[in-house]
Parts: C-alpha cells; structure tokens; sequence
C-alpha cells in the first residue's frame, strides 16, 4: 500500500511537469489556432541555462527564475518567427515552429553539449503516509498548483486575460472591438515559454536532460493537452497529472521502459475517440 | 458637420472589385441607411469603415469615434455577456470598461449578464453586440444587418432602443440592412448599393416611393 502510495505521489509530481508543458500548448494554441512544436525546446533551454547559472555560483530561485523570463524571451521570439507575418495560417507556423525545434537542438549543443546534464533540486525524503519520496516532487506539485490557479484567474478575472480568451473564441470579433490579435498571440507565446520553462527548471532535478529531452517532454505534454481539446488549460492538468500517475505505476509494477508508450496509446486513443466523437458534429456547427 | 466621409474608394479583393469608387457621408446625429442586395459590397463597406480592410484608391476619414456590430452578431461565444460589453471597452483602458451604462440603456441585458453570450437567442446576441458596440462609447454606430434572422418583434425593440439612443445622446447610425423598409422607415437619408457602387442617394422618404426601389427592394418583403 505504501508502494501504491508512493508511486502515485511520485506520479503526481511527474506529471506536474507534463501539464505545464500541455498547458503552454493550451496557451498558445487556443490563441493562435498553431500546435507549438517548440514547446519543449523552452523547458531544455530553462534547464541548461539554470545549470549554467548554478554552476556559475547564482543561488536557486533566483537561477530558476532567471531562467524561466529567458524561456518566455525565447517563447516571444518563436512567436515572432511563427505567426509575425500576418497572413500566415496556423498550419505553416505549426511547420515554422518543428523547424525552430530542430534549430534549438543545434544552438543547445553549441552552448552547452550534447550530453546530459542536471542539477541538485529540494533535496531529501519525505515520509507520507508510510511512503518514502524524494521531496523535489513535492516541490513541483507545490509550484504548480498555485501557478494553475494563478493562470485560471489570470484568463477569467483580468481584462488582458479575458482579451486572450477573446481572441481564442473569436478573431474577427476581437478585431472589431480593437484588440491586436497579433500583439496577443505573441503574448500567449510568451505565456507558453514561460509555462514550458518552469517545467524545466522543475523536473531537472529529478529528470536529467538533454537536448533532445524536448521530445519526450512535447509528446507527454501534448497527450496531457489533447484531453482537453488542446484548449482547457484545466483539463491539460488533470490530464497531465493522470498521465504522470500512470507511468510511474506502471514503471513501479511493470516495466520502465514503457513510460512514452504509454503517453503516445493515450495520446492517439484520446485523438480517435475525439475525433470519432465531435468531429461530424464540429464540421456541421460551421 | 461631417462625422464619416468617404471619397471614391475602391478595394479589391485579389483582383475582384468589391468597391468600386463609392463615395459616402455621414453628418454628426444623423442616421443613414445603406441598402442593397447580397454581395454588392455592403460588408466591405463596413470592413473599410473600421480599418479592417485597405482601400486600393479613395480614402476613409472618420472624425470621432466609430463602433461596429458586426453581420452575424459575432459575439464572444464562450465568455459571459458581462465580459463581451467589457471588451467593447477595450480601446478606452481600464477606466472605460464599466458596464453599468449599458445595462441602464439596454435592461434587457442586465438578467443575462453571468450568461454565456453563445447560450442565448440571436435577439439577445443582437443586443450584445450593440452593447459591445456602445461600450466603445461610439459617436457613430455602423449595424451591418440589424434585422438578419431576427423575429419582428425582436427587430421592433432594437429599433426601438436605437431610436432612444439617437434621441438621447445624439448617437449617429449607418444602419446596412436587407430589410430596405425598415432601414428607410428609420432612418433619413439612405444609399442605394449595386455591385459595389452607389447608384441612388436621397432622403428616405423619397427614396421609399421611388419606382427603383419599390421594384428592386420593397416588392418582396412581408407586411
């Protein structure tokens, strides 16, 4: 029972991770109408940098903070190249951005090599309920939470948010009323850099990472972000969270080599399910 | 005292003309329709008017501040009718986006407000929408197709709340309509739209008995 215990606290924190990921997609999609295939390139980007800066003597949070505003810098500048000339329809920027994902593979290996790298995060056990768990991942449940809930004031409570949400239900809407689509989409970019370079900064500790971590991290981040129609950012998290959950048991009581199976057998059933589900009925409310 | 002018404007959309010279004017508190039938270029009108679209040649001078209701409502489906009027503010910043003026103008609003405005009727979403537009706090109000799939009755109040606000705060109208005896019913002057040109302007009144318009754009309508 303890194990049990243990596996899903563990999980949870694991997939805290992945719904920040998947809610940076939620973010910049549901604005921008483009499936952002750099997402996970801003959480390597924030891991690498932090390492650098630990290891150049900054202290945490400071680091980590540091790190995620250069994620965010990084977001507006793949949103720049992305959806900066008007016009552009959602599908090319979505090719826009698997290039810029590739890109950031060369610039990480030119910074910072090509082979793994880590840093200490919370370090210790903590004891729950008879089970034993690294505390980090307690820290990243910690840090997310509130931040979840700080995003879903942020959109239903701010007029800037409630401008993104317009944005998101209505284009041409939100041109009539005199709100800059572009200027918003680059903001949500910005929102997304962010929320993919706090994932970073968070799991690191427990998860090394390497240049082309972003692989793993996109395809859980998006099977997290899919339940919820790549729109609900509320969704994305409890998606992520079950996601992160089911891995960890699996890997406890069967095999760990299955983690990304499992995520991708999610990820596609979800996609058939929906598709089958309100695909005809989309297509006829047009 | 001119609050709209439009000169010999022209737009095309990839190589079609969609406008083609149209000139327009609007003087301050005055309401004017623009009637005309399905694609003679009503829309886009309405498009060059708030800068959604470029002119090719002419231009588009407006002197105050204009708000459109767009054709087909195009309310904010997912948000609350509280949050699409607050939007309607968004140019005026944080100190423009009180909604009580709206619901003292537009009551009908004020039980709705918690509401998402895609679960209402489409008189309703009308209403928002003038709403959204009045938010703006507009000296002119461009309506593209007031009356488009809406019950008489329900047309009756919203012309009915426009004549109050034209009344009361001066508000000045250029109201598109497919509808040509209610826009010529309502408002004072009107132009006559064909295939992306003006062809006849007038008073309304005039306009209403003209043997052109009886035959191209009253003779089918109910009443």
């Amino acid at each position: 029972m303890s194990d049990f215990l243990g596996y899903v606290l563990t999980g949870l924190g694991i997939g805290a991770g992945f719904a920040l990921v998947g809610s940076g997609l939620v973010a910049i999609y549901r604005v921008t109408g483009v499936v952002n295939f750099a997402q996970g390139a801003f959480a390597v980007i924030a891991a690498m940098l932090t390492s650098s800066l630990l290891t150049a003597g900054l202290p945490h949070v400071l680091s980590e903070s540091l790190a995620v505003v250069v994620a965010a810098v990084v977001g507006v500048l793949v949103g720049v190249v992305a959806i900066g000339k008007p016009g552009t329809d959602p599908g090319t920027s979505l090719i826009v951005t698997l290039g810029l994902g590739v890109f950031a593979y060369a610039v990480e290996i030119v910074l910072w090599g090509d082979q793994p790298r880590s840093f200490p995060g919370l370090s210790g056990v903590a004891t729950i309920g008879g089970a034993r768990i690294q505390a980090h991942y307690l820290l990243i449940i910690a840090v997310t939470v509130p931040v979840f809930a700080a995003l879903a004031l942020f959109f239903t409570r701010t007029d800037l948010g409630k401008a993104l949400s317009a944005c998101a239900s209505n284009k041409y809407a939100a041109r009539v009323v005199g709100i800059d689509v572009r200027r918003m989409g680059l903001l949500a970019f910005a929102l997304g850099g962010a929320l993919g370079g706090l994932a970073g900064v968070l799991t690191t500790p427990v998860q090394q990472v390497t240049f082309d971590s972003d692989v793993t991290l996109i395809v859980n981040g998006f099977a997290a972000a899919v339940l919820g129609g790549l729109t609900r950012p509320a969704v994305a998290l409890a998606g992520g969270l079950l996601l992160g959950v089911t891995q960890t048991l699996i890997a406890g009581y069967g095999g760990g080599a299955y983690q990304l199976e499992v995520a991708l057998l999610l990820m596609l059933t979800v996609m058939i399910v929906q598709a089958a589900r309100t695909g005809p009925v989309r297509e006829a409310a047009r | 005292m001119t609050l709209v002018d439009v000169s010999s404007l022209t737009v095309r959309y990839s190589g079609a003309t969609a406008l083609d010279g149209v000139s327009l004017s609007l003087d301050k508190s005055e309401m004017v329709a623009l009637i005309g039938a399905n694609g003679a270029g009503k829309s886009t009108l309405v498009k060059a008017l708030s800068g959604l679209v470029k002119a090719d040649a002419g231009r588009v001078t407006v002197d105050g501040r204009l708000a459109q209701v767009p054709e087909g409502r195009e309310v904010f489906a997912d948000l609350s009718v509280d949050d699409n009027l607050r939007l309607g503010g968004w140019r005026n910043g944080r100190r423009g986006r009180d909604t009580s003026a709206i619901y003292d103008l537009l009551p009908a609003l004020g039980p709705l407000r918690r509401r998402d405005a895609g679960t209402l009727s489409g008189g309703q979403q009308q209403m928002v929408a003038i709403g959204r537009a009045l938010m703006a706090r507009p000296d002119v109000l461009v309506i593209d197709e007031l009356s488009l799939g809406l019950a008489p009755l329900v047309v009756q109040s919203l012309v009915d709340h426009l004549r109050t606000l034209h009344r009361e705060r001066g508000l000045a109208l250029l109201l598109i309509e497919q509808n040509a005896r209610l826009a010529l019913s309502l408002c004072s002057r009107a132009y006559v739209m064909e295939a992306g040109r003006i062809v006849l302007v007038g008073d309304a009144a005039v306009l209403a008995s003209d043997e052109r318009v009886t035959a191209a754009y009253l003779g089918g309508h109910y009443e």
